[in-house]
C-alpha cells in the first residue's frame, strides 16, 4: 500500500444489511399470500399456531433470498436494479450470507415442523429448496423459461398457509399455487420488457433477450388468457362461492386487456413502455386483490351472505 | 469478520464505530433471542393446553379425518 490514506477499519456488517439480505419488499406479498390462503381454509388455527406459521413461510422464503444473493451476487453487481444490495454493495462477506440463508432456512423448517406439521414444514422446505437451488442455481442462468419455473417459488405460500390449517393437500390450495405460478410470467416478463438492457449485460437469459419482444408480448397475452378462466375455477369446482368467482372474473378481465394492450403493440426507442409498465403495476394490485377476495368469500359464506 | 488496519492501532472515532456496530448488532440479535423464547413459551402452552388432531400430531392423522375434501365450503 503505497497510498498516502491508510486502510480503513472494515466493520462487521450492519443488521440491517441482513435485513434487506431477506428481500422485505417480496416477503409482503409472500406474508399476504400465506395469510390468505390460511384464511381461505376450512378450518382453524389457534393465532399463536397461525402466526407462527406465517413467521415461518416469511422466515423461509428470507431465508432462501439470501442464499439466492449469496449466489448471484457477481451477477447483482453488474445490474443497476440490483448493484446496491448488501453483497455486490461490498457492506458483507459472502459467507455470511449465506450462513444466514442456512440458519434461517433450518430454523423456520424445524419451527413449522414442530409447531405445526411436518407436511406444512416439509413443503416449506422444498420451496426454499426450489427457489435457491432449482431456481438460482439451475434454471435462471440456462433457460429464457426460468420465470414460469421460478414463479413456482413464489406460489408456495399459500399452498403452506392452506395446509397449515387443514393438514393436507387437497384440490384448492393446488389452484392457488397454480394461480400464481400462471401470475407470475405476465408480472415479471412486463418488468423484463423495460429493464431488458440489464438483464443481458449480466447475461441472464430472460425472454425478452433471447426469444424477442414480440415473442414476449405473444406470451404475455397467452399466460394472461389461462389466468382468468383458471382463476375463476374456484369457483366452478364449488371451493368458493360467487363473491370470489366474479372479482376472479372483473380482475382477470382487466388483467387480459392491459395484456392485450401489451401483447399486441411494438414498442419505438423512447416510448417510455407505458403499457407494460401499467401491466406490471395491475399486477401487483390484481393478486392483492383476488387474494383477500377469497377471504372476503369465506366469510361472506360463513356469515350466510351467500346462500 | 472484522478487518483490522494493519499497521495502527484504531482511532478513537473509529474504536466508537466499532462499539456502535456491535451494540447495534448485540441489540437486536437480543431482542430476536427473547421473542423466540416467548414464541416458544407460547407454542408449547397452546400445544399442551388444547392438542389439536390436526396440527399436534402430524405422525398419526386421526382415523377417520376427512380427506378428499375440495375444501372451501364444506
Amino acid at each position: 500500500m503505497s497510498t498516502a490514506t491508510p486502510k480503513a477499519l472494515i466493520l462487521p456488517a450492519d443488521w440491517r444489511d441482513f435485513f434487506a439480505l431477506t428481500k422485505p419488499g417480496v416477503m409482503r406479498l409472500v406474508i399476504f399470500t400465506a395469510l390468505c390462503g390460511m384464511l381461505a381454509a376450512p378450518g382453524t388455527l389457534h393465532p399463536v399456531l397461525a402466526f407462527t406459521a406465517i413467521l415461518c413461510i416469511a422466515v423461509g422464503a428470507g431465508g432462501a433470498a439470501a442464499l439466492n444473493q449469496w449466489w448471484e451476487a457477481d451477477i447483482d453487481a453488474v445490474m443497476k436494479r440490483t448493484s446496491r444490495r448488501p453483497l455486490p454493495g461490498g457492506r458483507m462477506e459472502r459467507e455470511s450470507a449465506r450462513d444466514f440463508g442456512f440458519a434461517l432456512s433450518g430454523l423456520s423448517v424445524m419451527t413449522m415442523g414442530l409447531a405445526i406439521g411436518w407436511l406444512a414444514a416439509g413443503i416449506l422446505a422444498f420451496s426454499i429448496f426450489y427457489y435457491a437451488w432449482i431456481y438460482t442455481v439451475w434454471l435462471k442462468p440456462r433457460t429464457p423459461q426460468n420465470i414460469v419455473i421460478g414463479g413456482g417459488a413464489g406460489a408456495f405460500p399459500p399452498l403452506i398457509g392452506w395446509i397449515a390449517v387443514t393438514g393436507h393437500i387437497t384440490l384448492m390450495p393446488v389452484l392457488l399455487f397454480l394461480i400464481i405460478f400462471m401470475w407470475t410470467p405476465p408480472h415479471f416478463w412486463a418488468l423484463a420488457l423495460f429493464v431488458q438492457i440489464d438483464y443481458s449485460k449480466a447475461g441472464i437469459p430472460m425472454m425478452p433477450v433471447v426469444a424477442g419482444e414480440k415473442s414476449t408480448r405473444w406470451q404475455i397475452l397467452a399466460y394472461a388468457a389461462v389466468l382468468l378462466p383458471l382463476s375463476m375455477t374456484p369457483w366452478f369446482i364449488g371451493g368458493t362461492g360467487r363473491v370470489y368467482g366474479l372479482a376472479a372474473f372483473l380482475l382477470g378481465a382487466v388483467f387480459l386487456w392491459l395484456s392485450v394492450k401489451v401483447g399486441l403493440r411494438t414498442s419505438t426507442p423512447g416510448d417510455g413502455m407505458k403499457p407494460e409498465k401499467r401491466l406490471f403495476a395491475y399486477s401487483i394490485f390484481y393478486l392483492f386483490i383476488l387474494f383477500a377476495m377469497l377471504v372476503v368469500d369465506r366469510f361472506a359464506t360463513i356469515y350466510g351472505l351467500q346462500a | 469478520m472484522i478487518q483490522f488496519p494493519e499497521t495502527r492501532p484504531l482511532t478513537a472515532a473509529e474504536t466508537e464505530a466499532l462499539r456502535a456496530r456491535q451494540r447495534s448488532r448485540n441489540m437486536v440479535m437480543g431482542l430476536i433471542l427473547g421473542f423466540l423464547v416467548i414464541l416458544f413459551f407460547a407454542i408449547s402452552i397452546v400445544k399442551i393446553a388444547a392438542p389439536h388432531p390436526k396440527s399436534a400430531e402430524p405422525q398419526a392423522p386421526a382415523p377417520g379425518a376427512k380427506s378428499g375434501t375440495l375444501g372451501g365450503h364444506a
